[in-house]
């Protein structure tokens, strides 16, 4: 708490006049107004050091008629955060964007325009990304109800004590989930083409390789069915023979509404629903959630939940490392073998997530103060078996069988190279920020639970390729088992909960952010509560997301081919890139 | 050599594959020894092949063996009834309403009628209904129920050509006995079962000093 | 070889041995319930399920599925594993639309079979059986490996019990492909056009729901 005040006492002192401390109960930062948001972000870059951009989010007041857009910022030398926000009117939201400053805003800024409405100015492709062009209305806006809308907060009244079982779809017209505005007719209606989205792509002057013959660009979609086992993710090229030109990502395929059902949900409620963000990472995701609303809360867990704690993210972080090597490898033509020594380690570890959450994927294992249940009997035998034996000799074989293979070397030594500078200044976060040079890692730059006790390094690779990723990726598998070790010798006995076990939490009223190093990235929650049960604003800072900034740049000059590896040295899951 | 990263490689897959050999060699002598029930459809040896010891063929033969499932997993939600000697059902559901209060996309549904005599609410659900196209499988109602009256099952063979007619299941289908409940959860019954009974020491102790 | 068609069907006994004898629709169904092969269709977290179904500890190449094949063309079985949305269903009916005939739709886990726990979204439609025709329904969120074999099982079953003579695709008229949704201000079917040029008044949409129910 006193890094955070000394932060906002640093930012309205370090821009006097400009900034203005948020006065708010339980709110840090400070605020500065819209004109001026751009010198203020460009000094606080270039002379403060701020050059990480991390979180961009649009919050609707509606009682005080204001549309807000915060900002959260670090130093990618570490530390806290810097919280900045700028606070327009509602009836036309108009902010400047920063994606000169910060590139890595592109994406989210894009985001609050679907979502929210908040136009930006200057953005270069203010377009919507999470819903369809022609759809009506922001959705995430506190006065937009969907069809379906029951009541403003769960629990729902009409549950209980009569709750009469119904269907929701037959209570509607057409059996949908569908909001039309008045008079709406379909037969004259004509339908909004993506022409936005295709005018967009660059295209390659004709004959302009220096070829002797007139070539032609022809425009292909990769996706949303395809054979990459990334999900429904959907990428618009621009190609020339084989060679792409210009590679736009389109997402939303899978955007589940998670934030606007977040508002809805009380806090305890959401966390099933993380679960669901990043599916491989189930644990990783709660932990963030948890962190966020232990800050608002002001409660810490008991020793021996902080130890269960690291114990289930390393093990995700190994689980979700052999998965994303393994698909990496199908990605670049090997298929299955690797998925499949790859997957039958990881279901030895799930079988641990099973015995202990008593879901393999879907754990929904921490609580506000500590953990749902402690581990059963034999369990922690069973992770010391997996992490003393047989983990470290499967990670070596697994890097025997690949790291030297000449195909794979071909194929990712020097393909989709991100640098250092670019890496920073498109927010990347996680392996691909390591990868590319930046030795930032949210365990070391702003340790939380109890990470600051445990000897263990940060895997650092300089040439940013999706070799460097890769290795990456198995550097960070041996240091987990390292931090794991560690943990499963020196966990202590005791509770695993702070308090009593509640369904109805009380958490006071303010903000926070609460950011762990998943293993595809920074994964940041940012909440607002106003002291009621349910949160006022639930936003996920998705590390997928914003890595997907970098795709096009990263594709561009390379084949076809090598698309699909970049995107899977990404590393994306669209659980989390649509939320 | 140019090539010899992929012929190591090569390497590993060629261990992995006479190792399968071995290991069924190895079960299959064990077999005929007496000391083991053979490689396949017997549960000790389930236990062994899934293990952190696993070797060779690390699948398991679904339909004919099935990997139990821990003490912990939760499918979907059951009511619990306790059943005395002649056979009499007590729900122990007493339509408190915390689970259908706590479930997160609330999927619950609970009708709590009033006694017409006296007024007051019968602890007892007239309709219980659950939406398991909606149910996520989290577990929060079985965790806050202050009765011990909904748990979650074990059963995932639940696959079906129709849910219009049967994916809201009601309470018949939902309530099975508490001795159904020990067999798959015995851990936490026990724990349960002996908090019940202190409480109940407890209560009596109080009742006599009284 | 059941009794009834050895009683049935007069063999010679010097050919008794060297004879068998089935029904074509017992041969038709074997054949194609060994050989279902499901599309490479993973939306969300189920689709990671079906991914570890489709390894090494679960494996369902034992029951001849292990040829995921991406496109529609060339396989039987479409898994919907994961939450439908508006977004997202054109492309789904389409692809229903191009597989080819004998084809088989599962929808896996509780988003697909009826919204699951996102049912409320804006974006999400509640169950892909809005859309086109589903065989078989595997609940659970998400559900085990085992829970989706058990579900593979159910498909076989079917298959088992459908008859050279009455299957769909060997009937005299056109199969028709299913309509594809619109984008619109919001998602509609080509078929509801009526319905939404002239929305029933509230007390008229509770009547019609109560004469359907």
């Amino acid at each position: 708490m006193t890094e955070a005040t000394q932060t906002s006492t640093d930012l309205a002192d370090l821009f006097p006049g400009v900034a203005t401390r948020d006065e708010r109960p339980g709110y840090t930062g400070a605020i500065v107004p819209a004109d001026q948001l751009i010198d203020f972000a460009r000094t606080l870059r270039d002379t403060h050091g701020y050059d990480y951009l991390s979180s961009v989010t649009g919050v609707d007041y509606l009682p005080e008629d204001k549309m807000e857009v915060v900002y959260h910022a670090f130093r990618s030398a570490g530390g806290p955060a810097a919280v900045f926000r700028t606070q327009v009117s509602r009836a036309d939201p108009v902010v400047p964007s920063l994606v000169p400053i910060y590139p890595g805003a592109d994406l989210q800024e894009r985001e609050a325009w679907d979502l929210l409405g908040i136009r930006f100015a200057g953005h270069p492709d203010l377009r919507r990304i999470l819903m369809w062009e022609g759809f009506a209305g922001h959705p995430l806006r506190k006065d937009w109800q969907e069809t379906y809308y029951e009541e403003d907060g769960k629990p729902y009244k009409n549950r209980w004590p009569d709750g009469q079982v119904y269907r929701i779809e037959d209570k509607q017209p057409v059996g949908q989930n569908a909001t039309f505005p008045e008079a709406f007719d379909p037969e004259r209606w004509i339908p909004e083409t993506e022409t936005a989205l295709y005018a967009g792509l660059a295209r390659g002057g004709n004959g302009g390789n220096g070829h002797a013959i007139d070539t032609d660009t022809i425009v292909v979609n990769l996706g949303p069915q395809h054979p990459s086992t990334h999900g429904v993710f959907r990428m618009v090229a621009s190609i020339e023979g084989e060679t792409i030109i210009d590679l736009k990502p389109v997402m939303g395929y899978l955007h589940r509404n998670h934030e606007k059902i977040g508002e809805r949900n009380t806090f305890l409620m959401n966390m099933p629903f993380t679960d669901r963000l990043d599916y491989f990472c189930s644990m990783g995701n709660n932990f963030g959630y948890a962190l966020a609303v232990e800050k608002l809360m002001g409660i810490r867990p008991p020793e021996r939940a902080e130890y269960i704690r690291v114990i289930m993210a390393e093990l995700t972080r190994i689980v979700n490392h052999l998965a994303t090597i393994g698909f990496l490898l199908n990605d670049l033509g090997a298929f299955f073998t690797p998925v499949i020594y790859a997957f039958g380690e990881r279901e030895l570890i799930l079988d641990v997530f099973e015995a202990t959450s008593g879901s393999r994927m879907m754990c929904n294992y921490f609580r506000f103060g500590g953990l749902a249940r402690d581990l059963p009997e034999g369990v922690l035998e069973q992770i010391r078996e997996l992490v003393f034996e047989r983990l470290p000799r499967r990670i070596d074989e697994i890097d025997a069988f690949l790291t030297n293979n000449e195909i794979v070397r071909n194929r990712c030594i020097g393909v989709g190279v991100l640098t250092r500078d670019q890496a920073l200044a498109l927010s990347a976060a996680g392996p691909m920020l390591r990868a590319s040079g930046v030795p930032y890692d949210v365990r070391r730059a702003d340790p939380y639970g109890i990470y600051d006790r445990f000897d263990f390094d940060v895997p650092v690779r300089s040439n940013g390729d999706i070799y460097d990723r890769y290795l990456i990726r198995i550097d960070e598998m041996r240091q987990s088992l390292r931090i794991l070790q560690q943990a499963v010798r020196d966990i202590p006995d005791g509770e695993i909960q702070t308090g009593k076990p509640q369904y109805q939490v009380r958490v006071p009223a303010g903000e926070s952010y609460g950011r762990v190093e998943n293993p595809k990235g920074e994964l940041g929650y940012y909440v607002v509560s106003t002291g009621k049960p349910n949160p006022w604003r639930y936003h996920v800072r998705a590390p997928s997301f914003i890595n997907l900034t970098g795709l096009g740049l990263m594709c561009r000059g390379h084949k076809v081919a090598d698309v699909v590896a970049i995107l899977g040295s990404i590393d994306i899951v669209l659980g989390e890139v649509d939320r | 050599m140019y090539g010899l990263g992929i012929i190591r490689g090569l390497g590993v897959t060629l261990k992995h594959f006479v190792a399968t050999y071995v290991d069924d060699l190895r079960w299959f002598f064990g077999r005929i020894s007496g000391a083991s029930g053979g490689r396949y459809y017997n549960a000790d040896s389930l236990t062994v092949r899934q293990g952190s010891q696993a070797r060779g063929i690390f699948t398991v033969q679904y339909p004919e063996e099935k990997l139990p499932v821990p003490e912990e997993f939760r499918f979907l939600p059951f009511l619990v009834y306790d059943e005395d000697a002649e056979g009499n059902r007590q729900d122990r559901c007493t339509s408190c309403g915390i689970c259908a209060k706590v479930c997160p996309p609330q999927c619950i549904w609970i009708v709590r009628s009033n006694d017409p005599n006296t007024g007051r609410p019968i602890p007892e659900p007239t309709e219980f209904y659950i939406d398991i196209d909606i149910c996520m499988n989290c577990g929060l109602c079985a965790e806050f129920c202050p009765f011990d009256a909904i748990k979650m099952d074990h059963d995932y063979e639940l696959a079906s050509f129709d849910r219009m007619e049967r994916h809201i299941h009601n309470k018949e289908r939902l309530s099975k006995s508490a001795a159904y409940y020990a067999s798959i959860r015995p851990v936490n019954y026990a724990r349960e079962e002996a908090a019940r009974a202190a409480k109940e020491a407890a209560k009596s102790a109080k009742a006599e000093t009284a | 070889m059941p009794d009834e068609l050895e009683k049935g069907i007069p063999i010679p006994p010097e050919l008794l041995n060297t004879v068998a004898v089935t029904t074509l629709d017992k041969v038709y169904g074997w054949s194609r319930r060994n050989s279902v092969w499901p599309m490479m269709f993973g939306l969300a977290c189920c689709g990671i399920e079906m991914i570890a179904t489709a390894t090494s500890r679960y494996d369902f190449s034992r029951f001849g599925m292990e040829v995921m094949r991406p496109s529609p063309r060339q396989s039987d079985l479409m898994i919907v594993s994961g939450t439908v949305t508006k977004k997202m269903v054109p492309q789904i009916v389409r692809l229903y639309n191009q597989m080819p005939e004998p084809k088989y739709v599962m929808a896996m886990g509780a988003c697909a079979s009826g919204g699951g726990p996102f049912k409320e979204g804006y974006n999400v439609v509640s169950g892909i059986d809005k859309y086109i025709p589903v065989d078989v329904y595997v609940p659970g969120c998400p559900p085990t490996p085992q829970a989706l074999l058990h579900g593979l099982m159910k498909v076989q079953e079917k298959i088992d019990g459908e008859s050279v003579r009455t299957v769909r695709w060997y009937r005299p008229e056109l199969s028709e492909a299913r309509p594809i949704p619109v984008l619109g201000p919001d998602i509609f079917d080509p078929r509801d056009v009526e319905t939404l040029k002239n929305p029933p008044s509230p007390p008229e949409a509770a009547e019609a729901e109560a004469v359907s129910s």
